[in-house]
């Protein structure tokens, strides 16, 4: 019972900001009789779902997109960290390589993809992969190096094999560094999703808010936001929930949200 | 005259970095036998813990013999080594009984039975009822006990272990080496225990080997002749202060 009342009194603020901030964007549109076309109110932001944009299948492409470049990231951004903590020589020859391209502002290569993969889904999903695949090596690469020594001693004292190093201590044990590159990479997907199909594409929501923004319909432009950032929210739901799932609490305060 | 358990003559080792080397450890010589409780004492960069890892099998050595094993106690080094250290590195997401299996995993030993021998040893170390706990809700002490059941789990022949108690406050310290003394007792098991702490050294060993830093080697070992099982009002017997005494002169601290 307390701790119920503990989480509303936690919640409740949280939903009264959102809302007064709604609330407010409202009462300035409607009040301060700002044109549509600059502003619209919530209400016709809302609105603008029944119209004809077809809106389910361009948030499903971005979505699309948004979640197999993450996937991919996240696949690669591991299996790379544990190969960099395999071999000594791999990491020292090319980690600063890695450090140095994350200094890239990767939405800067938007137009390179497009001229090497072409446009549409697949180069998309590149362009999400490879804007969000960094984080989640460097947090990785860390976590796997943070295994004490002398937990390796036991395992090797007992002629455990590399790989039970890695299933049995590695890998649970940089499972809260991995999901907090995780959780960083979910903006840098979306942002990566949607700057590739504002460069060039033929469906979804970056594309969507191009055409909608030559006609000045900013409640569509507004919605196209608003579905970008449902995504962005769902895909870090998902992550939140994995993350409860599968590391446990102390060790998850530790690492830091 | 029967062979001894471990038997260690002129055991040196040499680490080389960047092209210096780096005298580790020297004159190792000593005969351990099955159920002896052998504390070793010495300062920092002694080589107390270069002379667990050669036991251990982590770290060839470079001069001398070293051999585990006699007759009847055969000893398979890929199996029969225990570990404690001094951080107690439980795994912060397994539960304790499953921290204590893991040995037993990286083994392939058979669950059922392991889960068994994991659910005695915790009740032999008194942590009954903590089975289903994470390590973060134990104290330091209760971490170091749940660490010695680990160790203990595939019945291993020899352990080893690294200033288990050199983290804890000191009157916890003095509870854990009477529980020490309890559990060998009971386990009938060979250790090998590092200290920097001469008392806790006396207190525990069947046997003390004395090390040195500077140069790194070991200096002398013997007996221990107190009777067990021993308490802590020991510490003030006129014995007691003959054996510290002694070490403190080996390490020219008096």
């Amino acid at each position: 019972m307390k701790q119920k009342t503990d989480y509303l009194r936690r919640t409740l603020p949280a939903v009264a900001v959102h809302a007064a901030v709604v609330l407010a964007w409202y009462l300035w549109v409607e009040l301060g009789d700002v044109p549509q076309y600059v502003m619209p109110s919530p209400l016709d932001t809302v609105m603008s779902i029944f119209e004809e944009y077809n809106w389910l299948h361009n948030t499903l492409v971005t979505a699309g997109e948004v979640f197999f470049g993450y996937l991919l990231a996240v696949v690669v951004g591991v299996g790379m960290a544990l190969a960099f903590s395999w071999w000594r020589m791999l990491s020292d020859t090319f980690m600063p390589l890695v450090v140095s391209l994350n200094m890239i502002p990767k939405v800067a290569l938007g137009p390179l993809f497009i001229v090497w993969f072409s446009y549409g889904f697949f180069p998309n999903v590149i362009i999400a992969f490879s804007i969000c695949f960094l984080p989640i090596l460097l947090t990785t690469a860390r976590g796997m190096s943070e295994v004490e020594p002398e937990l390796i001693d036991l395992v090797r004292a007992l002629r455990g094999t590399k790989w039970q190093i890695f299933t049995k201590i590695q890998l649970p044990g940089s499972l809260p560094y991995i999901f907090s590159g995780m959780k960083v990479a979910v903006v840098l997907a979306v942002a990566g999703a949607i700057v590739g199909e504002f460069i060039a594409s033929e469906e979804g929501l970056g594309y969507l808010m191009l055409q909608v923004q030559v006609t000045l319909d900013t409640a569509a432009m507004f919605m196209a936001v608003l579905l970008i950032t449902l995504v962005g929210v769902a895909l870090y739901g998902l992550v939140l929930l994995l993350e409860r799932i599968f590391v446990v609490g102390d060790s998850r305060l530790e690492a830091g949200a | 005259m029967s062979e001894s358990f471990i038997h260690l003559n002129e055991v040196r080792k040499v680490y080389r970095t960047r092209g210096e080397e780096f005298l580790a450890v020297s004159d190792v010589t000593m005969d351990i036998d099955v159920g002896e409780l052998v504390s070793l004492v010495g300062p920092s960069g002694c080589g107390k813990t270069t002379v667990l890892k050669i036991l251990a099998g982590l770290h060839p050595h470079d001069g001398g013999t070293v051999r585990i094993g006699a007759g009847e106690h055969d000893f398979d080094p890929s199996r029969d080594v225990g570990m404690v250290f001094q951080a107690s590195l439980l795994l912060k997401w397994r539960r304790i009984i499953d921290n204590v299996l893991l040995p037993a995993e990286l083994l392939g030993l058979p669950k059922k039975e392991s889960l068994d021998r994991a659910r005695d040893l915790l009740h032999m170390v008194g942590l009954d009822g903590f089975e289903d706990k994470y390590p973060y809700e134990l104290s330091g002490g209760m971490q170091q006990r749940a660490a010695i059941a680990r160790s203990l789990v595939h019945d291993p022949k020899l352990i080893l272990m690294d200033e288990p108690f050199g983290a804890l406050d000191a009157l916890t310290r003095e509870k854990m080496n009477l529980e020490l003394l309890r559990i060998w007792s009971e386990s009938k098991k060979t250790i090998i225990f590092v200290t920097h702490s001469i008392p806790e050294a006396v207190l525990l060993g069947s046997r003390c080997a004395v090390l040195t830093a500077g140069p790194a080697r070991m200096a002398d070992h013997f007996t221990i002749d107190l009777p067990y099982p021993r308490n802590l009002d020991m510490k003030t017997h006129e014995r007691f202060g003959v054996y510290t005494r002694r070490i403190y002169k080996l390490l020219e601290m008096e």
